[in-house]
């Protein structure tokens, strides 16, 4: 009888912490689900606002935002060509140096460097990528600029000043100065992505080469670096991402003139740039819808690139890498 | 070819308990002579090889000589060091950062650890073939047959593409692939693609061939090729072959070693490793008690 | 052999062991230049007054940053409340439960927000700010959820890495306790990653403490004490923008010890966090 009661009482107290239990998950689950949902609300929010947002601009210049040279507040006339131009090139000219330099410094530190030089020379790529933007925008301004207008460029316009993209005056702020600006900003993230794929070649391949009595480098030509190249390329694009992107530091040393000039020597802007410097005169509602279309150009640029890259290091690499920001 | 199915009948001198060996091995074997009859100079000599790798000892004090022109089986149960040993043959233990090895290894009279001598120089004249085929996957099948000639400054497109021939047809590849030259290496089967790299071994003439458990990746069919091939290649190469397939050792190698725990148990001619070993350690191995 | 070949082989070997050395060094120094005009230019300017005053008026000298600091470290804390919480529990989901089609879209919307540049997320926030409350579009919440929102795909994704590290085996052995799945996760499989956790965190913590370009939009800036968090407030990395554009001398300086502060936080969290995960490192490096 006893025996019953208490079976009965275990079966009671057991069936309460079961549906305690099940509670428990059922909520903790929806909990985390909601947290992890948020990622969409994100999205969403920033495609909403972004969109109402230039609505007034997009409604009066249309298909001419994106051709209109002109960044006039007192007719309200604003065109947005020279920023798109200037985001393109600055970029570009940081793609051009910091790709070879990226890729061989990712090279040396997995496969020519001394064991002992690797961890701080990692460290030290790894700290250059946590330097905020606008500290590298106070020195790029303070030091790197005069030094590259006094010593730089003008042997660079000596020897070069046939060219159209070194024609005209020299300033220190222009197109060149932020090039390298970025180059400097984007190498640490080029660097670490590239090593990350160049780690991820499977040992067999490099023992393939080195059984055929290959040195180290040509190890590394045959057997390594034609093996990423897709990968490597990816890199490449998401440093891209990172370079149409950057704000602080390109508007401190670009020079800041919504202008299109063939020399990279002479000052222009860049869309997120001139975003910025100008949110504080926006005294208009135009004027603020203007600024926030730049804001969703640059946004779709972005947004397809980083999505390039993203496929093309998915793609290529194998079960163990995962892609990097 | 496969060697003698007739040897089913235990042989009259031999235990009885390896009469029942599945080791098939020739039943009249010459009387039990010494291993080192080489008269010529032997293509390997190995003298007290250890091998550590950090403060672990993967290989202890091993010698043996392997001769040339001959297919030499290294046998032993699973980590017993047998590819340390063949990897420390063409120096590429050392890619290892922490390995380090004592004693001396000499190819054809010459020391191959002298400070004088690359690593590189020693890999040209010592090839290897890997267990997992692993032909280079942005290369055609040309330029991986062709890929160490070019290294080492051989550009001449009539040499190449005459020793391309060559190679190819002595590993029994040539008429499937002399269609397809320039398509991905990737393309071929994985019996073919293990061929392939055999001969980008065998394209720079290299004396000594190191293989390592060249076939355990392939099916019986491919297998038997592989096979078939290493005893057309003994002609003209020294094998030196790991293995953990016994009956393949015993079909295919004039010598065998065995190895366990890192150490050199017995080296003799293959006939008499089968069927009369000297060590019972062998003898239990080679009969299956362990392993 | 072909020995003038193989010279050539050899040399070529050290020539491109060199080049690539040669970029490598190339690529550190800026990171010691600026390191270096840092000490040199601000480390004088780090005095009593600049820890505790606030910035003078134009064209006076003295005065100090203390507005600034304290107003990132009130940033952060309302970033923190913010980011970690959603970031967090969201990287338990993606490791812990959900069908591998949902969580791959959700990691596919991380990653885009992850490549959003920053400038975008401040217009954004001003936006819903001017929308939610016009007065007080410019404030300190609008400038830690920015912050926050910036930090909630960085830790969801670093979250999720570091719990799916923890072995299957510990899940199992406490559901064959009978411990409860929640609880399971809670309190065997996020202790375990906790310190996995904690690094990802304060990373992206010194990641948005530089941050500059969102809080022109959100903060804004405030030459006084912040009293009330629906006002504008300050942050170091505006301070330093200001004082850097400004034509007073003065400033100037104290932009470089403000960059100073600012990069040897940044600095500290960073080479913290390493030595943190440095045995958790070794494990897996082999």
């Amino acid at each position: 009888m006893q025996a019953t009661a208490t079976t009965q009482n275990m079966n009671a107290l057991a069936g309460q912490r079961l549906s305690q239990r099940k509670f428990g998950d059922r909520a903790f689950r929806w909990f985390t689900l909601l947290m992890a949902l948020s990622v969409f609300v994100l999205i969403v929010l920033i495609g909403v606002k972004l969109a109402s947002g230039s609505q007034l601009a997009l409604n009066k210049f249309g298909w001419h935002f994106l051709t209109g040279t002109k960044w006039d507040p007192v007719h309200e006339n604003f065109g947005a060509l020279p920023q798109i131009y200037g985001t393109l090139v600055s970029s570009l000219i940081a793609i051009v140096i910091a790709v070879p330099l990226s890729i061989a410094t990712a090279v040396f530190l997995t496969e020519l460097a001394p064991l002992w030089m690797r961890q701080p020379l990692t460290i030290f790529i790894e700290l250059l990528a946590a330097v905020p933007s606008v500290i590298l925008g106070l020195w790029g301004m303070y030091v790197l600029v005069p030094w590259l207008h006094d010593h730089f460029y003008p042997s660079l316009k000596g020897t070069f000043g046939y060219l159209a993209i070194f024609s005209g005056p020299i300033s220190g702020n222009c197109m060149l100065s932020a090039g390298v600006i970025l180059a400097i900003m984007i190498v640490p993230i080029i660097t670490s992505v590239s090593r990350e794929i160049l780690r991820s070649v499977p040992g067999l391949q490099r023992e393939a080469a080195y059984a055929l009595g290959a040195t180290r480098w040509e190890v590394t030509r045959l057997a390594v670096l034609s093996y990423a190249k897709r990968g490597l390329f990816g890199a490449v694009i998401l440093g891209l991402g990172r370079a149409l992107g950057e704000t602080m530091a390109v508007l401190m040393v670009i020079g800041n003139t919504p202008q299109i000039k063939a020399s990279i020597l002479a000052p222009g802007t860049t869309l997120a740039g001139w975003s910025a410097l100008q949110f504080t005169e926006a005294d208009g509602a135009l004027y603020l819808s203007s600024l926030f279309e730049l804001g969703l150009v640059l946004l779709g640029v972005t947004v397809l690139v980083n999505a390039l890259a993203q496929l093309m290091l998915k793609t290529f690499a194998g079960p163990g890498v995962k892609p990097q920001h | 070819m496969p060697p003698n199915e007739e040897a089913k009948r235990p042989a009259a001198p031999a235990k009885p308990a390896v009469a029942a060996a599945p080791a098939l091995a020739p039943a009249v074997a010459p009387a039990a002579a010494s291993t080192t009859a080489a008269t010529a100079a032997p293509a390997i000599a190995v003298k007290g090889l250890s091998v550590f790798f950090g403060r672990h000892q993967v290989l202890k004090n091993v010698s043996l000589e392997a001769r040339a022109n001959a297919v030499t089986a290294i046998i032993g149960p699973s980590g017993c060091g047998k590819s340390t040993f063949l990897r420390s043959l063409n120096r590429m233990h050392e890619l290892v950062p922490e390995a380090r090895m004592e004693g001396e290894i000499k190819l054809f009279g010459q020391d191959i650890y002298n400070r004088a001598v690359e690593p590189v120089i020693v890999r040209r004249r010592v090839g290897m073939v890997f267990q997992k085929s692993n032909p280079f996957p942005t290369m055609s099948i040309a330029e991986n047959v062709t890929v160490g000639l070019r290294l080492n400054g051989i550009r001449g497109r009539d040499v190449l593409a005459e020793r391309m021939e060559r190679a190819l047809r002595m590993v029994a590849l040539w008429d499937e692939v002399k269609d397809r030259l320039n398509a991905p290496a990737v393309s071929l089967s994985g019996g073919q693609q293990q061929r392939l790299c055999i001969a980008r071994a065998i394209v720079v003439q290299p004396e000594v061939i190191l293989m390592d458990e060249p076939a355990s990746a392939l099916d019986p069919i491919a297998t038997a090729k592989v096979e078939e091939l290493i005893l057309d290649l003994k002609n003209s190469f020294t094998i030196i072959i790991v293995t953990h397939n016994m009956q393949q050792a015993a079909r295919i190698s004039d010598y065998t070693a065995f190895f366990y725990l890192g150490e050199l148990i017995e080296f003799d001619r293959t006939s008499k490793m089968f069927t009369n070993p000297s060590r019972k350690q062998t003898e239990d191995y080679v009969t299956g008690r362990f392993g | 052999m072909d020995t003038a070949k193989h010279r050539w082989r050899k040399f070529e070997n050290g020539l491109m062991q060199a080049i690539t050395c040669g970029c490598a060094l190339l690529v550190i120094t800026p990171l010691l230049l600026i390191f270096y005009r840092l000490i040199q230019s601000g480390f004088g300017s780090l005095n009593w007054d600049f820890f505790t005053k606030l910035p003078a008026p134009p064209g006076e000298a003295g005065g100090g940053m203390a507005n600034a600091i304290v107003g990132t470290l009130e940033l952060l804390a309302i970033a923190a409340v913010i980011g970690v919480p959603i970031g967090v529990f969201g990287g338990v989901y993606l490791s812990e439960y959900g069908s591998s089609r949902l969580n791959r879209w959700i990691r596919f919307a991380a990653d885009v927000l992850n490549g959003v540049p920053s400038i975008i997320w401040g217009m954004v926030v001003y936006a819903l700010a001017l929308s939610v409350s016009p007065a007080h579009a410019y404030s300190a919440w609008s400038g830690g959820l920015v912050l926050g929102m910036i930090m909630i795909p960085l830790i969801m994704r670093t979250a999720e890495e570091v719990l799916l590290l923890v072995p299957g085996g510990y899940r199992e052995a406490a559901f064959a306790l009978g411990i409860s799945k929640w609880r399971t996760i809670v309190q065997i499989v996020m202790r375990t990653a906790l310190k996995g956790i904690v690094t990802g965190v304060l990373l992206a913590l010194a990641r948005v403490a530089g941050e500059t370009a969102p809080l022109l939009f959100t903060a804004l800036g405030n030459q006084f004490w912040n009293h009330n968090l629906s006002d504008p407030i300050l942050a170091l990395p505006l301070q330093i923008f200001n004082c850097a554009n400004s034509p007073y001398d003065d400033w100037k300086r104290q932009a470089w010890a403000g960059a100073l502060v600012l990069l040897l936080m940044i600095t500290a969290i960073n080479v913290g966090v390493r030595v943190l995960t440095r045995d958790r490192m070794k494990q897996s490096n082999r």
